[in-house]
């Protein structure tokens, strides 16, 4: 097979006129799905017969090239061997793209754009398997924050929600397996129903620039794809089991996979956590305990024409909250925030009480491929999405009832369309069609946080790149999405009335009650988000990316409906019906370093958002449960700028050296003050040493230093307290100090049999005990965050 | 070729249409309202000494929405007779009213009530009432106006509380179930 190949490009070669024989020809070696480079490719040059194998980070070099023309072979053992012609005139660098497991994906495409889960133009950011495996029990927001410019917005340490260059929840698209997530994102309180251990990797695209699966990730995209599965008959898995000493519990996630050369395949995978309440450095945070029961199936076929699959995940959680951030009032805030330790400390359980919130959700995707001669990639795609929300609050009578109890689901179809033009120009083209329905049971007892309505969307989208040179590619989309929402509310008619809503929307009336109003408001909202880019290659290592993207947010259910006392934030909230969209316009650079020595990214950004809606507090509501602090939802200008940075450097050959650093500043514009909860600025710095023994264990030192926050603005609000009969400041504003985390990890692999390995992970995070808070986690004022843990982690691979 | 997209597409777009018809089954009924548990919209206290009746009334049927408690308070209070008093709790937004008190005694030790004066008002409260425990519950009382001034009685209806407790709200802890401040006079 090889030798008739190489006869053949030697055949076709043009003979090489020797002249100036110096030129270096440079290269890399890429996976044309994912841009993963490829390591231990073989590359070799017909006429000169020269070969070189691909280094760890998929670079090469060859150097005594005359100018001419070249045929090169480039050959990987898990990829289709490719032949390439090209001149070379002057010191040369060039990617090439291999299909890696050439079975598993349609071998028509020839150019890399994977644009499936990226962007040509952003700097993308992905998590591996191996580093999302460290994470197995933790949450995907845990998993996130080891990118740079990814931080996390937490109720306790549970509820993890990542933020992305200082913003959040709605603004944040995660797809899950080709799903967008709709899981009631829009709460700050509520955490991602993803089971991390579901994921082969993980991409984050700090920007809106991915409009295939959303126009308005203000913030940015998570995308989370399972592994690949390779198209030859074997049966194949791995199972990790994780124990720490902090929540006293474990972890344990397992995956199966069996796949046919016909094509066939089918992944199974579980995973159970369970953990009691965990420990601050000097208390135990009573009530924390977590549970998960997660499990997917994945079937399908993968033909190099067309593919079918079915998916189906099933997640479901119970999270303890920290019984203490529980206040009745204003006045036991100010009690709370004053006191040092939390007000309510109990000894160690695995009983997960009151506050507690409990989820399932389901995720069940049918999706279709045809590979059409001369037209392109048609796919199809049905998925259905289940979310169920209860959340179990303190209450007068302990009747098992919840106060919220909300039920989301979610259709959706997606119809699109990939073409490669000529080589080097590639489009997609999509239509999607979306329904999604809330129920809100009556029988809570508790008025609704969020309303019933029924919401349609229909979007269309369109993404072009195109390669002009061999050094510089653009980028080009466009997506449109039209919001139609039937919605039914109540609002109490104090509030309909004082905020003249009986006056400029009087035929939203369907029935009056007691004291409540029946509203039947119907909305529709049409955005447009556009991107355009370009990535150019500056020279062998170095790479420059410059995008715009333009996005649009349809205001959420909560920013339009909330009206009332949210008891887990101990706060009024009102919403505006009133609100339109917000569009941000951002524009992001960045500048790549790659190299197997040194590698680093600089990447400044800037964001500027009008009608940005945000909540904060306007006063001070006289209730005869004592005083609430009242939080508007408002509409302003804002703007974010910050720069994220990360660098790598190899010391020696076993001695490796990372540092990133991300900051953020966000600016209201309108009043001309300081955003809230915008994250502090944030030093990451590790060092990992491999022990050269027989079997190399590999151990690092991971330092992670949160400075404070010093803009902020001022919400503090005072409060009567009859006992001193006073007035006293609640100081919710001040950032807590900056803090300094140590963490220390180690590991070794064992090679148990030919294809059996067995890993071994020892962890401990916060190695010094420190006692801290974080600006960003909303329980910051009851309680300090994590002590000391230890992880010991086995992986068995089989 | 041509064909089979054009199939594919009407195909599709069959498929869209029926997801949306069926989905939209216009069965627009409006969902019933809900009907508000663990509200308590009014506290009542009356007191009497000597015949004569001191009422403090706190009420906010409106919850947390916009609009403030109304308050009022008839009566003042007489220098050393001691005032038997009694709280009743209600939901004044059902018809007719719910009658909280009636919760509270069945939960007993997770609840009490406190009396606290401010603002130079010179006057101590006895309870009159205890749990299964022993400890005080405060829907009865005694007040004893020690000295002609005036300033403010709180009303504090605590949930889980620490029992026994100091009887001050910072000993005590728990959540704030009710605060009802009244501006009173000793004569």
């Amino acid at each position: 097979m090889k030798l008739p190949f190489m006869l053949l490009l030697a055949l076709a070669s043009t003979g090489a006129i020797s002249q100036n024989c110096d030129l270096t020809l440079t290269g890399e070696i890429i996976d044309l799905h994912d841009s993963s480079t490829l390591s231990g490719a073989t590359i070799i040059i017909a006429e000169t017969e020269d070969a070189v194998v691909s280094n760890l980070d998929g670079s090469f070099t060859i150097s005594g090239l005359c100018p001419g023309t070249y045929n090169v072979q480039v050959s990987h053992p898990e990829c289709a061997t490719r032949a390439f012609s090209f001149e070379i005139s002057e010191n040369t660098s060039r990617t090439f793209r291999l299909e890696h497991h050439l079975e598993e994906l349609n071998q028509i495409i020839v150019k890399g754009s994977s644009y499936v889960t990226k962007t040509e133009t952003l700097l993308e950011n992905r998590i591996e398997t191996e580093t999302l495996e460290s994470f197995s029990n933790a949450s995907l927001g845990d998993a996130l924050k080891t990118i740079s410019g990814v931080s996390s917005l937490n109720t306790g340490n549970a509820v993890v929600k990542p933020v992305i260059n200082g913003l959040h929840s709605s603004r944040i698209t995660i797809v899950n397996n080709g799903v967008r997530q709709q899981d009631q994102e829009w709460g700050a309180e509520h955490a991602p129903n993803i089971d991390l251990n579901t994921a082969g990797s993980i991409t984050v695209l700090k920007g809106a620039s991915a409009l295939q699966f959303s126009g308005d990730a203000i913030g940015g995209v998570v995308v989370s794809e399972p592994a690949r599965v390779a198209i030859k008959d074997s049966l194949y898995g791995k199972t990790l089991l994780s124990a720490q000493t902090n929540g006293r519990g474990a972890t344990f996630t397992t995956v199966l996979t069996k796949s046919f050369s016909s094509g066939f395949y089918s992944t199974v995978q579980g995973t159970l956590k369970q953990y009691g309440d965990f420990e601050a450095p000097d208390y135990v945070l009573t009530n924390t305990g977590t549970e998960e029961r997660d499990f997917s199936v994945n079937v399908g076929i993968n033909k190099i024409k067309y593919g079918l699959e079915g998916y189906y995940s099933y997640f479901e959680n119970t999270l303890g909250i920290l019984r203490a951030s529980h206040v009745g009032g204003a006045q036991d805030q100010v009690a709370a925030i004053n006191s040092d330790t939390p007000l309510v400390i109990r000894d160690f359980t695995y009983n997960i009480d009151v506050p507690r919130q409990e989820v399932t959700h389901h995720l069940a995707k049918l999706s279709g491929f045809v590979q059409l001669d001369n037209v392109g990639k048609l796919s199809l795609q049905y998925d259905f999405q289940q979310n169920n929300r209860f959340e179990f609050d303190v209450t007068r009578i302990d009747d098992g009832i919840p106060s919220v109890d909300l039920e989301l689901t979610t259709h959706n179809l997606m119809l699109s369309l990939e073409s490669d033009l000529s080589g080097k120009t590639s489009t997609k083209f999509g239509l999607v069609g979306n329904f999604q329905e809330n129920f809100a049971n009556p029988a809570t007892g508790v008025r609704r946080l969020i309303p019933d309505y029924e919401q349609y969307k229909l979007a269309a989208f369109g993404i072009a790149d195109t390669q002009l040179t061999e050094k510089l590619t653009a980028e080009l989309g466009f997506r449109f999405d039209y919001t139609y929402m039937d919605t039914f509310k109540f609002y109490r008619t104090s509030f309909w009335e004082a905020r003249g809503y009986d006056e400029q929307f009087p035929e939203l009336v369907v029935e009056e009650f007691n004291n409540q109003i029946l509203t039947n408001p119907e909305l529709d909202f049409g955005t447009i988000s556009a991107t355009a880019g370009i990535s150019y290659q500056l020279s062998k290592d170095y790479f420059l990316f410059a995008n715009y993207s333009l996005a649009s947010r349809a205001p959420n259910p909560s920013e339009l409906f909330s009206e009332g006392l949210h008891h887990s934030a101990s706060r009024i909230e009102l919403g505006d019906l009133r609100f339109g969209p917000e569009i941000s316009q951002k524009i992001t650079s960045a500048l790549q370093k790659k190299g197997s020595d040194f590698s680093f990214s600089i990447n400044p950004y800037a964001n500027f958002i009008e009608d940005f809606i945000l909540i904060e507090p306007t006063g001070i509501e006289q209730t005869i449960r004592g005083n609430f602090q009242v939080w508007e939802y408002r509409q302003t200008s804002a703007r974010l700028l910050g720069v994220d940075t990360d660098l790598q450097y190899k010391l020696t050959e076993d001695l490796h050296y990372s540092n990133q650093f991300s900051l953020v500043k966000g600016w209201d514009r309108t009043r001309d003050q300081a955003l809230i909860n915008m994250p502090p600025a944030n030093l990451v710095n590790g060092i990992t040493y491999v022990l050269p023994w027989k079997t190399p264990v590999s151990i690092g030192l991971d330092s992670n230093y949160v400075f404070e926050q010093n803009e902020f603005p001022d919400n503090n609000f005072e409060v009567f307290i009859p006992e001193t009969d006073s007035f006293e400041t609640v100081d919710i504003s001040t950032p807590p100090a900056a803090y300094h985390l140590i963490g220390l990890r180690a590991s070794t692999v064992f090679n148990i049999h030919k294809n059996n390995k067995l890993k071994l992970n020892v962890n401990v995070s916060n190695l010094f005990n420190t006692s801290y808070r974080d600006y960003l986690n909303r329980l910051r004022y009851y309680a300090d965050d994590l002590g000391r843990n230890i992880t010991l982690q086995l992986k068995f691979n089989y | 070729m041509m064909k089979r997209i054009n199939f594919l597409t009407i195909a599709i777009v069959a498929v869209v249409t029926l997801g949306f018809i069926s989905c939209s089954n216009d069965d627009d009924t409006p969902p019933a309202p809900v009907n508000e548990e663990e509200v308590i919209t009014s506290v009542i206290v009356t007191l009497t000494g000597e015949g004569d009746v001191v009422e403090l009334e706190s009420r906010d049927l409106d919850g947390d929405g916009p609009n403030d408690p109304v308050v009022s308070v008839n009566g003042t209070f007489q220098e050393n007779i001691p005032y038997v008093g009694s709280v009743q709790f209600l939901n004044e937004t059902e018809s007719p009213a719910e009658d909280i008190n009636e919760e509270i005694l069945e939960e007993a030790e997770e609840h009490q009530v406190f009396f606290v004066f401010g603002g130079g008002l010179d006057g101590s409260v006895t309870y009159g009432d205890e749990d299964s425990n022993g400890n005080p519950i405060g829907l009865q009382f005694t007040l004893l106006p020690e000295s002609a001034s005036s300033g403010t009685l709180t009303v504090v209806l605590r949930h889980e509380p620490t029992k026994p407790n100091d009887g001050t709200l910072g000993d005590a802890g728990g959540e704030t179930d009710v605060s009802a401040t009244f501006q009173v006079t000793i004569e």
